[in-house]
């Protein structure tokens, strides 16, 4: 896949949760095809038996006591948030 | 004279022998930022109430025990926590977002007695190569105002340049340390990944990115360094690996040091001006006592596609958190908890950092993710092979930090062999996790170039060692620029 569609915008769009309009959607459709177009290189190279890199640093199970530690201050934390109750988030009903 | 274009050794001689406060030093800062960055924009923020306080406590601190950082300026990118200060990552997003704790690199540089004054302008959460894409204005290059400072530290970079402040902090996901300070001519370390804890960065990449610091030298940038690095528990990822001192390093001496210049890095797409900047400098190398080498790096032609998956992929995962619930943008009158999601990230977002959301969910979906996201970390296994392979027979690797010297604001660079080769010389250290250096190494039609030194996993202190011996034997670094020095 080389042509990345309005379609495809809106697909992936979906769950990555961002509204696009439909003028927007082709625009992004453009963007995205030049991305799409420039992995498709990758192709080309011989990766038989060669592991995946998800990390550059080996390191396994770091670990420490399991002791509370960094506690933040709820009030504090609550300063940032846009409508609380009673030390909750407040949303739309979702019901 | 400002004092903002002295050393940290030249400072604390002056603390020392009482002839310049902390509250001096810090006030000195906030009159050059007050003189110059109306026309640098560097800053997004200033803490001049809290940074004063701080200076007079500081001065009634006993003269025993003081480090070589103590009292001195520094500046924060944008998207590195601070208890009580604006935080935005340049981001209407997080355009009024103020943490409750400070990043673990923050509270280093408080511990080591530096002053904060303020937090930096960047591309908006680090996605840009120019500090074009803040949501809130664009930083200009000190050396030129017409110029892009380079991105997307842009902020860091400029506010070193121009002498407002002799440390900041920038980070580093593909470059965006190195960079800004080739464009600005100052010097700028993307440590190994792992040296400096990630705690307190709002993440990009989280396999790629690094706190890096920006100074005027080589020594002052290893006595940040110093006191930035090393494990935390706050930060899994970060490395028990002794860290040494690094300013024991700058001894001098590179004799019988071996250099590698990958023939890639002066190949098609780099600027004339540039690479003959550079070769002069490999000529200033040799006449030191090192010797030469040209290399290959085999697949660093596939750097620029195998990050953009890689790198994509781990932001529209981490950049999730962005919901308009807890912090941050929420859009008005949403009817329900998806339209909030939808809308805040619609509205909260800018146009790059969309199109790499939708670019890494793409990857990571259930019919790319094999032969996109997956080959792509395969790609970048052979890319960190390649440089394991030239550290068997070399010390450092030695190239340009950017293809060109910094660019024209609002221009587009055109030349598709121009966008790659910058790639293939930044981003490939990221992958293979190994720190990278940037210097001046000369100026062309008055803009600085970059030299860019590359060293082994953990191994900063040669890349001091070489950077530090280069500055001592010319003298780029004690050029500046014009603006502002009718107020020095």
């Amino acid at each position: 896949m080389t042509k990345f569609t309005a379609e495809d915008v809106q697909y992936f769009a979906n769950f990555a949760r961002i509204a696009f309009s439909d003028q927007e959607a082709e625009e992004f459709s453009e963007l995205i095809s030049g991305l799409v177009g420039f992995g498709d290189e990758l192709k080309e190279v011989d990766t038989d038996n060669v592991e995946p890199m998800t990390h550059p640093l080996q390191l396994f199970n770091v670990l420490r006591e399991d002791v509370p530690q960094d506690v933040l201050d709820r009030d504090e934390m609550l300063a940032s948030v846009k409508e609380h109750e009673d030390g909750m988030i407040k949303v739309p009903n979702i019901l | 004279m400002t004092l903002m274009k002295k050393t940290a050794a030249e400072l604390q001689a002056l603390l020392h022998n009482g002839e310049v406060s902390v509250k001096e030093v810090t006030e000195d800062s906030f009159k050059q930022i007050a003189a110059l960055d109306g026309q640098v924009k560097a800053f997004l923020a200033l803490t001049e109430e809290e940074a004063l306080a701080k200076a007079e406590s500081l001065d009634n601190a006993p003269k025993e025990g003081r480090g070589p950082l103590f009292g001195l300026p520094i500046g924060i990118k944008d998207n590195i926590v601070t208890k009580g200060t604006t935080t935005t990552s340049a981001s209407k997003m997080l355009e009024n977002f103020v943490p409750v704790y400070d990043a673990t690199a923050v509270e280093k540089v408080n511990e080591a007695g530096m002053v904060s004054v303020g937090k930096l302008n960047m591309d908006e959460f680090a996605m840009g190569s120019t500090t074009e894409r803040s949501a809130f204005q664009t930083t200009h290059n000190p050396w030129n105002l017409d110029c892009v400072p380079g991105g997307s530290s842009g902020g860091s970079a400029a506010a070193v340049a121009a002498g407002e402040v002799p440390f900041s902090l920038g980070t580093d996901t593909g470059g965006s340390v190195r960079q800004p300070a080739a464009f600005c001519g100052v010097v700028g370390m993307k440590p190994t990944y792992g040296r400096v804890s990630r705690n307190g960065l709002i993440a990009f990449a989280s396999s790629l990115d690094q706190i890096g610091p920006i100074t005027r030298t080589v020594e002052d940038n290893a006595l940040l360094l110093n006191a930035i690095s090393g494990v935390d528990h706050r930060d899994s990822s970060s490395s028990p690996q002794q860290v040494p001192d690094f300013k024991t390093a700058l001894t001098g001496d590179i004799k019988g040091l071996r250099i590698a210049v990958p023939k890639e890095y002066l190949g098609e797409g780099i600027a004339e001006d540039v690479k003959d900047k550079v070769r002069a400098s490999l000529k200033v190398l040799e006449s030191l006592g090192a010797s030469i080498g040209e290399v290959t790096l085999p697949h660093s032609k596939y750097a620029s596609p195998t990050y953009y998956a890689i790198a994509t992929a781990e932001a529209s995962s981490n950049l999730a958190r962005f919901d308009g619930i807890r912090y941050g943008y929420r859009a008005e009158g949403a009817k329900n908890l998806d339209e909030i999601y939808l809308r805040s990230r619609a509205e909260g977002f800018g146009t790059e950092v969309k199109k790499r959301i939708l670019y890494g969910t793409y990857a990571l979906s259930a019919d790319h993710h094999e032969e996109l996201y997956v080959k792509a970390m395969k790609v970048r296994t052979l890319i960190s092979q390649d440089f394991a392979s030239v550290f068997d027979n070399y010390d450092v690797i030695v190239g340009p930090t950017s293809a060109t010297t910094a660019y024209e604001i609002g221009g587009v660079v055109e030349n598709q062999l121009t966008l790659y080769a910058n790639d293939i010389l930044t981003v490939s250290v990221n992958l293979a996790g190994i720190p990278a250096i940037s210097i001046p190494c000369g100026f062309s039609k008055g803009l600085p170039v970059g030299l860019q030194i590359i060293g082994k996993h953990f191994d900063e202190a040669t890349l001091y060692r070489v950077a530090h011996a280069f500055e001592q034997a010319t003298d780029f670094h004690k050029r500046t620029p014009s603006i502002g020095e009718g107020t020095n």
